[in-house]
């Protein structure tokens, strides 16, 4: 028998899952030790090309490998240890799913002979996150490992990419087996996602786009997903065509805010030109956006009278809210350049002078219109001077959840993908701090922003202490109105005004935490300090909590109702109280 | 339609629904049959019969027949939702293709005397039934065919003194020389 204590692919459990990472190419990690994954952590102090950053708590690691996917295009990776370190990890899972983001988590568990007793620190983690990952697996020996290590990846990373999740019993972690590199018999041959778009229906797409005369191009987050080449041959065909283009809050940045042919973000708070374009086209092509509910409005007043053509990835994306005509499965870097090709040789540039006519009257109603003030700081002026500020700088946007997510969706222009990281799907609070953490791993020298909320920033506040460690110099710019302002509005435009708990009586002092912290605090009330007060804060090579104080009960407009269609947008000039309560039909009387 | 307040499109569906019978062909692994009924769970979806054994021991290959009802668009969402789970081969809709069997298994339990027990023998002669156990009062019968014999052959025991009754599910396969 030969000596099987020289094979280099001898090596423990813990040692395994060091190495694949490793041979996957990562070089940082987020995670939160315990007893469950001790063996791993011990394997990471002995070696340094894995650089590990130690977060305040689970749900911290994941928006932090989400944040670093999301601006990288690499799979985020975040480590936990069992039973609390797992169950934490669930929101982050459910968010990097609903938003399709490439993210593999791998968390500690009870030795093998423990699982089913109710052991310290024990959950069924593979059955708490299986319908909130892509796939999940529970290894009980330790000859799998590398095996399914290497799936995970695969999986985590290819199709429609997604949150996937390991588990690792401690004692396969301890036990010694073989190791060995990726390779492609690791992945279940059930597995194989379609790339290619069929030719028939590349065909039929380019003959309803060389015959339109109202057209209007949506993209989402699949583009961004899909890579630089889906970006830039989206921004060919929009070139070639001559098409207008709006894009759901995943995909900004896709095709730059500068662009001529731009609308703006579409749906709920979406620009007029934008939702009126979607309304009245006769040629939809939809790329890597699946008709949430927040894009759709009412779903049977949907864009009536379009022919449809969805680009996705993901074959049960189509027709799961709207009835489309072409669907065209694949990835979309592939379908685009297909398009294109077919469109060049056999269409030409459609005339559509009188369709850009229209929209330039829906884009003179200013949709996004509000009254700036000397007195107080409107929350879109606040977004709009950083984003002045911040012109030509290289630098990264994170949120959090609610009215400033769709302000800084409004008011901050995308030139560039992997610039934007929100939680779209999910709409999880608390995602954009961590997730500033990971975006500032991944580029140490870049300007990285988390646009929050008062109320969103303080459920995963902890995070700064992670910063101040790293010496990650995030900036956390609040707009600090001291409601949940989204849901305030909600509770004026639909329940009859009663705020219920929907008002923060005690506030932290935000300059005192950052300071508390180790980070520095910058705090603002008046419009002529906000320039000054934006540029310190660039400054400043350190983690910065800047407490904005903006109009406390300013809402978000333009806004589609509940159960409206896209041409019922209620607009700003419109939003009075009475308009409003007519808007919202079958809502409350507004007092 | 008066819509309630809320941050939700509110909306009623109209389509009528449709009964189809799905085969899933799938990796046979531990936590596989969780994957496929928290699908079916987690979003919404019916299931009105489930049933799965491996088929094709070497290659670990199990074979699941669901019976679901849906609209038609709920129906394809079904299909495709179970085609992109990682473990699963492949998906066939048995009522589209409109050439597949389908057969289940059931065991019926009749507790009776005098006319009643004739009867009861009389009427599982009619529909092939045989008995598999029998007592000087109770027989225990087992009827193999379509979800509605059986239905049928339950029904007409039931006055003649039903005790119990367990059933398999449905299986089902295409007609014809060709495999799935």
């Amino acid at each position: 028998m030969s000596d099987k204590s020289h094979d280099p692919n001898q090596m423990t459990g813990a040692a395994m899952i060091v190495r694949a990472l490793i041979d996957h190419g990562v070089t940082d990690i987020f995670g939160y030790p315990g007893g469950a994954v001790l063996p791993i952590y011990d394997e990471i102090f002995q070696q340094s090309e894995v650089q590990h950053i130690l977060v305040r708590h689970e749900q911290g690691a994941g928006h932090a490998a989400e944040g670093y996917a999301r601006s990288t295009g690499k799979p985020g990776v975040a480590l936990v240890t069992s039973g609390p370190g797992a169950t934490n990890m669930v929101t982050p899972l459910t968010d990097a799913l609903m938003d399709s983001i490439p993210l593999v988590c791998i968390s500690g568990q009870v030795p093998t002979h423990l699982i089913g007793n109710d052991a310290f620190q024990e959950c069924d983690t593979v059955g708490i996150t299986r319908p909130c990952t892509k796939h999940n697996w529970l290894v009980r020996d330790v000859n799998d490992l590398a095996k399914v290590l290497h799936e995970a990846f695969y999986v985590a990373t290819t199709g429609r990419p997604g949150p996937v999740l390991v588990d690792v019993p401690k004692d396969v972690q301890f036990a010694t087996g073989t190791y060995h590199p990726p390779r492609k018999s690791d992945v279940h041959r059930s597995y194989a996602p379609r790339v290619k778009g069929d030719a028939t229906q590349i065909r039929k797409a380019v003959s309803l786009l060389a015959g339109a005369k109202r057209p209007v191009i949506y993209s989402g987050g699949g583009v961004i997903n899909s890579g630089p080449e889906a970006t830039k041959l989206l921004r060919e065909l929009v070139e070639v065509t001559g098409f207008p283009i709006t894009s759901t809050l995943m995909g900004l940045g896709a095709y730059p805010a500068s662009g001529k042919n731009w609308l703006g973000m579409l749906g709920m708070h979406g620009t007029y030109e934008a939702n009126m374009s979607m309304h009245d086209c006769d040629v939809m092509l939809c790329v890597g956006a699946r008709f949430d509910d927040r894009i759709t409005g009412r779903v049977d007043a949907f864009s009536p009278n379009s022919k449809k053509i969805h680009i996705d990835i993901d074959p049960s994306s189509i027709n799961k809210n709207i009835r489309v005509d072409v669907p065209i499965i694949g990835d979309c870097a592939n379908i685009l350049g297909d398009i294109l090709q077919v469109f060049k040789a056999e269409a030409k540039k459609p005339d559509i002078k009188a369709w850009w006519q229209q929209i330039a009257q829906w884009r003179a109603r200013n949709s996004l219109y509000y009254k700036k003030s000397n007195d107080v700081i409107l929350p879109q002026h606040a977004i709009q001077s950083l984003f002045e500020a911040t012109r030509g700088k290289d630098t990264y946007i994170t949120t959090e959840v609610g009215q400033h997510q769709m302000w800084a969706a409004q008011f901050f222009g995308f030139e560039e993908p992997h610039r934007w990281m929100t939680s779209g799907g999910l709409g999880t609070m608390g995602y954009g701090l961590p997730a500033a953490v990971g975006v500032q791993v991944a580029h140490p020298d870049s300007l990285v922003i988390d646009i929050a909320g008062d109320a969103s920033v303080q459920m995963t506040m902890q995070e700064m202490s992670t910063a101040v460690q790293y010496e990650l110099p995030i900036k956390i710019f609040i707009l600090n109105n001291q409601y949940m302002g989204m849901v305030r509005q909600w509770q004026q435009l639909l329940h009859g005004n009663r705020l219920s708990h929907s008002y923060s009586e005690a506030l932290p002092d935000f300059v005192k935490l950052a300071e508390a912290y180790g980070g520095v605090g910058i705090q603002v009330h008046k419009p002529s300090d906000l320039d000054g007060a934006i540029q310190e804060m660039i400054s400043v090579k350190r983690p910065v909590l800047f407490d904005c104080r903006v109009a406390a009960l300013e809402n978000c407009f333009p806004m589609i109702p509940s159960g409206k269609a896209h041409n019922e947008m209620l607009l700003p000039e419109q939003a009075n109280d009475e308009a409003t309560a007519k808007a919202f039909a079958g809502g409350k009387a507004l007092v | 339609m008066n819509q309630p307040a809320s941050a939700y499109f509110i909306e009623e569906r109209h389509d009528p629904n449709e009964t189809h019978t799905l085969a899933v062909l799938v990796q046979n692994e531990p936590g596989v049959l969780a994957r496929v009924i928290g699908l079916f769970s987690g979003r919404g979806y019916n299931i009105e019969s489930l049933t799965v054994s491996e088929t094709e021991s070497q290659k670990h290959l199990s074979r699941i027949t669901i019976v679901t009802t849906g609209t038609p668009m709920v129906i394809q969402q079904i299909k495709h939702q179970l085609d992109r789970m990682i473990p699963v081969y492949q998906v066939v809709d048995m009522t589209l293709s409109k050439r597949s069997i389908e057969r289940e298994l059931a065991m019926v339990k009749v507790r009776g005397q005098g006319e009643h027990r004739v009867e009861a023998l009389r009427l599982a002669d009619a529909f092939r039934a045989r008995v598999i156990d029998a007592t000087t009062e109770s027989f225990v019968f087992e009827i193999t065919g379509n979800t509605e014999k059986i239905n049928q052959f339950i029904d007409l025991m039931r006055p003649l003194g039903l005790v119990e009754v367990s059933r398999t599910g449905v299986a089902a396969i295409g007609r014809g020389p060709e495999g799935m």
